[in-house]
């Protein structure tokens, strides 16, 4: 096992290597590298692969771009939006399923299947949902008094209604890992805290928090980078359409958009390195407050 | 504060953990539940605990009947087998835990705990995490934690048995020193007969789900209630010799052999044994017969040990091994033919079908 490598045993790894890296190599790392030189590329003639010229003004138009400001906008909306009520409601639906139930099984399988489901189908049902006339939601709230919201055309509404479809989207994933996160507290502490006298509340917020912290930290992480690249809720919920009046445009919405739509590589290169370098930025800063906060 | 059970009972599905279990634990005693795994010594702490609830008999804190009080309103305090020590909290911040839980004051509860940590000998340790401490300090938190809030009750499942065999006899002792200085009624349970029998003031013996026996120690010894305490106390354990009981009701015959011992404790009165007994002796009760017309129990020496100040002889009676602690001054070789007498009072007698022990003994 302590042997030390040689030539011959590099080589024979290497082969085994060889089938994932050259797929990982072919459409994960050549395009993350093709991509961050397109960034550079101002003067382009795509059909005949002919670089005239680089430089930084992808960037700047960018920077100068208000419908990239909007998307970066809406993005950061969306992310403090999603990620804050589904780890709340995920850890709740969590703690609940972490119970002795009945069908406890058939609930957990029941609140995975959004995850395994397709997006688009997910989405085509969440569009009846919202309708604005037939949907459940608006007909649900009716009960309340509440009188029908435009889910889907409104634009104050469209991003609320993204959220929600995501929220419920992504909990199934939450769940599961919380729920392994859970089964990993020894029982003992919660028997040594009700000797010590902790109410329910208690032992949820002085010992299942603390606890499962890592399990927190790992998740939010996730989510937020998760929730930073969202597109396809966007483009299925809508209809292909980034939300009434641009008002679920998204990052990754608006790279698509100029990719496909505008073919401008350049612009959308720089724009996936921008966003690329909020999610980098974002993700070294929580793991800088994890570190001090996740102790034990 | 005294514990009462009356036939408290409980049932796991269809298994009985705990059968129709009667005893009164006095206040501030020292009581060890002593028994073979599965007996239900834990379960019946648990209950006692609040942790399960009992299926059927009732559960009395002095004169306050306890069944249906949560464990968090039973004023006890509880140290673990693993001590379950909170791992995010430093030391202090766990021998905190209970009086802040009870929304006392932060430098009331800061001062308490303190106190508590210099009680268990922790004062030095209180930054740690639990997982930078030894097994005897986390021990000592646990203790501590136990007892800041002032329970009237304090109850340990197992705590020795994740230390290592000196620490155990320190923590024995340190537990039965913090115990005398806060004078609190405490419930002990132990699979260890050694350490059931040095430190309690009473032990509660368990087999099967059933009380067996509750008295001192030594009373336990010397006189047990049936061949299961007999033989579970004791190293080397009590011999046990198939014998039958005489028409005279005062001589026993050993099974197989010529032998006839005579019983010089009168037998139980009411009793109406059946002729098939049981004969126990422990080891150190035998001594070397001389004398050749007293009785004895004829037998060759198959092992000599000597041990420190003792000779552990092993003598076989029937095909079977019969360990005896004798005095070394007499020298004996393997292989001599020894006749082993048995000292007055000592005998015990146990029914064969029952186990009950026959004999009346002075004490009772």
């Amino acid at each position: 096992m302590n042997d030390t490598p040689t030539i011959g045993k590099t080589l024979k790894a290497l082969l085994y290597l060889a089938p994932a890296l050259l797929i990982i190599g072919t459409f994960n790392i050549y395009p993350i590298i093709k991509s961050f030189l397109m960034s550079f590329y101002t003067d382009y003639d795509y059909f005949k692969d002919i670089v005239n010229e680089r430089g930084l003004s992808n960037y700047s138009y960018i920077f100068q771009d208000p419908e990239f400001w909007l998307s970066m906008k809406n993005t950061m909306i969306f992310v403090i939006g999603v990620v804050p009520i589904s780890i709340i409601l995920s850890l709740g639906i969590a703690v609940l399923l972490n119970q002795k139930i009945k069908f406890r099984g058939f609930f957990r399988t029941v609140y995975f299947i959004p995850f395994v489901t397709s997006v688009v189908a997910v989405s085509i049902v969440w569009r009846w949902i919202f309708h604005t006339q037939y949907g459940l939601l608006n007909h649900f709230l009716g009960f309340f008094g509440v009188s029908p919201i435009k889910w889907l055309s409104d634009p104050q509404m469209a991003m609320p209604a993204l959220i929600i479809l995501a929220v419920w989207k992504g909990l199934g994933y939450n769940i599961i890992i919380f729920l392994a996160g859970l089964q990993n507290i020894n029982q003992q502490y919660y028997l040594a805290a009700k000797i010590d006298g902790a109410s329910s509340w208690q032992r949820f917020k002085n010992i299942t928090v603390p606890l499962l912290s890592s399990t927190t930290f790992f998740i939010s992480i996730i989510s937020i980078i998760n929730s930073f690249k969202v597109f396809d809720e966007v483009f299925a919920l809508f209809g292909g359409q980034p939300g009434p009046a641009n008002s679920a445009q998204t990052v990754v919405y608006y790279i698509f958009n100029k990719f496909y739509g505008e073919w401008d590589f350049g612009v959308a290169s720089a724009a996936a390195y921008a966003l690329f370098i909020v999610i980098f930025i974002l993700t070294l800063v929580q793991l800088y407050v994890g570190k001090r906060k996740v102790n034990y | 504060m005294e514990v009462q059970m009356k036939d408290v009972t409980m049932q796991f599905n269809n298994i009985t953990a705990v059968d129709r279990m009667n005893v009164t634990i006095e206040d501030g005693e020292l009581v060890s539940m002593l028994g073979p795994s599965g007996c239900g010594k834990s379960t019946t702490l648990f209950m006692l605990a609040g942790l399960y609830k009992p299926t059927a008999g009732e559960i009395f804190f002095g004169d306050r009947l306890v069944n249906k009080i949560e464990p968090e309103h039973r004023e006890i305090g509880m140290v673990f087998q693993n001590y379950a020590l909170y791992p995010h909290l430093s030391v202090l911040k766990n021998i905190m835990f209970p009086l802040k839980m009870r929304k006392v004051s932060k430098g009331e509860a800061e001062e308490l705990a303190r106190e508590m940590a210099k009680l268990v000998q922790i004062d030095h340790l209180l930054d740690r995490k639990p997982g930078q401490l030894s097994g005897g300090q986390q021990q000592r938190v646990a203790i501590a934690r136990a007892l800041v809030k002032k329970p009237k009750i304090l109850l340990l499942d197992e705590p020795l048995s994740n230390l290592d065999a000196r620490l155990r006899l320190e923590m024995r002792e340190e537990i039965r020193r913090i115990q005398q200085e806060v004078k609190i009624t405490t419930i002990f349970v132990t699979h260890d007969q050694e350490e059931a029998m040095s430190i309690s003031d009473k032990i509660l013996l368990m087999k099967d789900g059933k009380f067996q026996q509750f008295c001192p120690p030594q009373e336990m010894y010397d006189h047990p209630e049936n061949e299961f305490v007999a033989s579970f106390l004791g190293s080397p354990p009590i011999n046990l010799f198939p014998a039958s009981l005489m028409d005279n009701l005062k001589d026993v015959s050993i099974s197989g052999t010529n032998d006839v011992i005579t019983l010089s404790s009168p037998l139980k009165e009411g009793m109406d044994p059946a002729r098939q007994v049981t004969l126990g002796i422990r080891p150190e009760d035998f001594y070397i017969e001389t004398d050749e017309k007293k009785q004895g129990i004829l037998g060759k020496t198959i092992m000599v040990e000597r041990i420190g100040r003792d000779n552990l002889l092993n003598v076989e009676v029937q095909n079977k091994t019969v360990r005896a602690i004798v005095s070394p001054d007499l020298r004996i070789e393997r292989g001599d033919v020894v006749k082993l007498g048995i000292l007055p009072e000592r005998a015990h007698l146990f029914a064969v079908h029952t186990g009950e022990n026959l004999l009346d003994s002075k004490l009772r």
